[in-house]
């Protein structure tokens, strides 16, 4: 591996870096409202996004350096199995067409900022909202901390993430200066800050995905050439397990994980605060579903993105050097092929990538502290600025623990920070999937049923090591029952749905109190003002209990 | 899903839950899980086209299809939503 300073990718990287970086700032004036005090403005940018705005904004927020660094590193460590994200990101969007319009119009109506807030509504349960707000902020940390690895491994192929020698100071040095001006735009702009950066970061990245994906290949030999290659070194046995390194196809062992790990992550993807977040932040229900539609073509560049694996395979990046970081390989392949100025481009295009959805984060964890737990357990009279204020200050708060998470844990799984995030959002699904489509389920069992499917994923993702970490090395287990792997989000969560089914049976037949239930199934399917008076008809979605309220519902 | 409890009656004159757009609109929405879900069906090289084996360029094509499917049932589904609030609007 290199590690002398690249002068003139660095040069470039440094100067997108200050242009995003002044864009940010720039943005708190952009679309300007009346009160930037007022927690609509600076966490939903005033609730105004059009189609391609979110489309944008989504984009940003979703496609992280979890597609740009961890995907086509753990390409490059196993092959196939890592292909996972695909079809995760493709089934994503049929499941988000379900629910996510419902949760738009009851926000909407209701004026919710998060999940929580909804929750609160919906089942009367200060203790439950509260438990949802938590594992949204838990589950987003590792998920930050992910988008820092991702700038990390390209200020290390810069030469700048300091050697070994160094202290830890000055070798995480040029990160706390990245990280710094994140927090300071977002602290001033808000989701204004991200949502005009995205612009920048989709830009470069199409960018370098078009020139990556074709170049490279053309560097290497073509696509055929690349395959063999890989082939061959995912065939030689690893001398301390007998075990191959990976394969090009998933053997039958490994399809139920690759399956649950697809389907687990597509179900945690939209529940995420900061997918919420983007999704409120659209001004109709139609923004939504359109986005639902046009989102996939991130999927594409996904896909081609972690295809960069096997050609970091190929070009032999990090071959024979034992302990590689494979976070590494895909910015070393940029490095190794690319002349300079490009290498530079692309850099940024990764650094900004991980940098817009870092800012959306914590945006979002902070809206989640202040409105569900700050507002609700501590401060009921909280007036708008004062909320906006504690969102801002926590914000900054998120980041540190997210900086605390990478500076301290192991970097070379980074996929598994995702996965171990999913594990615990997974377990909000009842109660907010299920909540928007029925009642039924009682909040006392969606209490009981949530800490279950926490404890055991919790237990479980400790359970499993790796051969550089002895805890939460991994992301899959042994399914009870099936006896194959599987992801251990998903199997948490069908644990979860059983105890809340047989719960709720319970709760309901001893006539336990139900809380009141502040929406009603209008508010469901309520369209923005201006756009034609609210439907009065049933839940608009396939597959969903009818029945509309007569009484027009006023939004 | 379980239905909800008594406190929101329906009236008696509203249109049917189950509707032809519905169901269809949900069959397009289902497909891409059946194909992606089932990775035996998908998981070998061959054939492989410009060089990629199958297992790859045939995931990476579901997601045009899978795109084109979502947006079909979206607009049954606006369509339907139309209809209704047309009938709505005495």
């Amino acid at each position: 591996m290199k590690n002398d300073v690249n002068g003139v990718a660095l040069g470039v990287f440094v100067f997108f870096f200050l242009a995003v970086t002044a864009v940010g700032f720039l943005a708190a004036r952009w679309r300007r409202a009346d009160n930037l005090m007022h927690l609509d403005e600076w966490g939903l940018g005033g609730r105004s996004f059009g189609t391609w705005v979110t489309w944008f904004l989504l984009g940003g927020d979703l496609y992280t350096a979890y597609t740009f660094v961890a995907v086509p590193a753990a390409i490059y460590g196993a092959g196939a199995s890592g292909f996972f994200a695909v079809p995760y990101t493709i089934v994503a969007y049929p499941l988000v067409f379900l629910f996510l319009p419902r949760l738009w119009s009851v926000s909407h109506k209701h004026g919710y900022v998060t999940s929580s807030d909804f929750i609160r509504g919906r089942f009367d349960s200060r203790l439950l909202s509260v438990a949802v707000a938590l594992t949204g902020i838990l589950a987003t940390m590792p998920y930050i901390a992910l988008q820092l690895v991702g700038i990390q491994a390209v200020l290390d192929v810069l030469g700048i993430g300091g050697g070994d020698s160094t202290n830890w100071f000055v070798k995480d040095l040029p990160l706390l200066i990245a990280f710094a001006l994140l927090a300071a735009y977002t602290y001033s702009s808000g989701l204004r800050a991200p949502a005009l950066i995205a612009f920048v970061k989709d830009a470069l990245i199409y960018l370098v995905i078009a020139v990556a994906i074709i170049y490279i290949p053309y560097k290497l030999g073509g696509f055929d050439d690349i395959f063999h290659k890989a082939s061959t070194a995912y065939a030689v046995k690893n001398p301390a397990t007998g075990k191959p390194r990976g394969a090009l196809t998933v053997a039958p062992a490994g399809q139920w994980s690759y399956a649950t790990l697809a389907l687990g992550s597509a179900m945690a993807l939209f529940l995420y605060p900061h997918s919420v977040t983007a999704v409120l932040a659209g001004k109709n229900r139609n923004v939504i579903r359109r986005n639902t539609t046009i989102l996939p073509l991130y999927s594409l560049m996904l896909g081609l993105l972690a295809m960069l694996g096997f050609m970091a395979v190929a070009d032999g990046v990090g071959k024979g050097v034992k302990g590689y970081n494979a976070q590494l390989a895909i910015p070393q392949l940029f490095e190794n092929i690319f002349p300079s100025w490009f290498a530079g481009v692309a850099f940024a295009a990764i650094g900004i990538g991980a940098l817009v959805p870092a800012a959306i984060m914590s945006i979002a964890a902070a809206n989640l502290f202040t409105r569900n737990i700050y507002k609700d357990v501590f401060r009921p009279q909280a007036t708008a600025a004062e909320e906006t204020r504690v969102s801002k200050l926590v914000s900054l708060v998120v980041k540190v623990g997210a900086l605390a998470f990478v500076l301290s844990m192991d970097k070379t799984v980074a996929i598994n920070f995702q996965l171990l995030g999913g594990i615990w959002i997974l377990q909000t699904v009842p109660a907010i999937v299920g909540g928007l489509f029925t009642r039924w389920f009682h909040r006392w069992a969606l209490l009981a049923g949530w800490a279950v499917g926490m404890a055991y994923g919790t237990w479980k993702a400790y359970e499993q090591s790796s051969p550089t970490q002895a805890h939460f090395g991994g992301s899959a287990a042994n399914i009870p029952g099936i006896g194959k792997l599987g992801y251990i989000g998903l199997t948490a969560f069908v644990l979860n749905v059983a105890v809340v089914v047989v719960l709720t049976l319970v709760l309901r037949a001893v006539r336990a109190p139900q809380g009141v239930d502040r929406t009603s199934l209008a508010d469901y399917t309520v369209e923005a003002e201006g756009e034609g008076k609210p439907l009065t008809g049933p839940g608009s979605e396939p597959g969903v209990e009818g029945g509309g309220l007569p009484e027009p519902a006023g939004a | 899903m379980p239905t909800e409890p008594g406190e929101h009656p329906q009236p008696p004159s509203s249109t049917p839950v189950v509707t032809l757009s519905r169901v269809a609109a949900g069959v397009c929405l289902i497909i891409p899980f059946v194909a992606l879900m089932w990775v035996g069906s998908y998981s070998r090289t061959s054939p492989s086209l410009i060089g990629i084996p199958f297992f790859y360029w045939y995931q990476l094509a579901w997601v045009p299809v899978a795109s084109l499917l979502t947006y079909t049932a979206y607009l049954l589904v606006r369509r339907e939503e139309r209809a209704r609030k047309g009938g709505d609007a005495r």
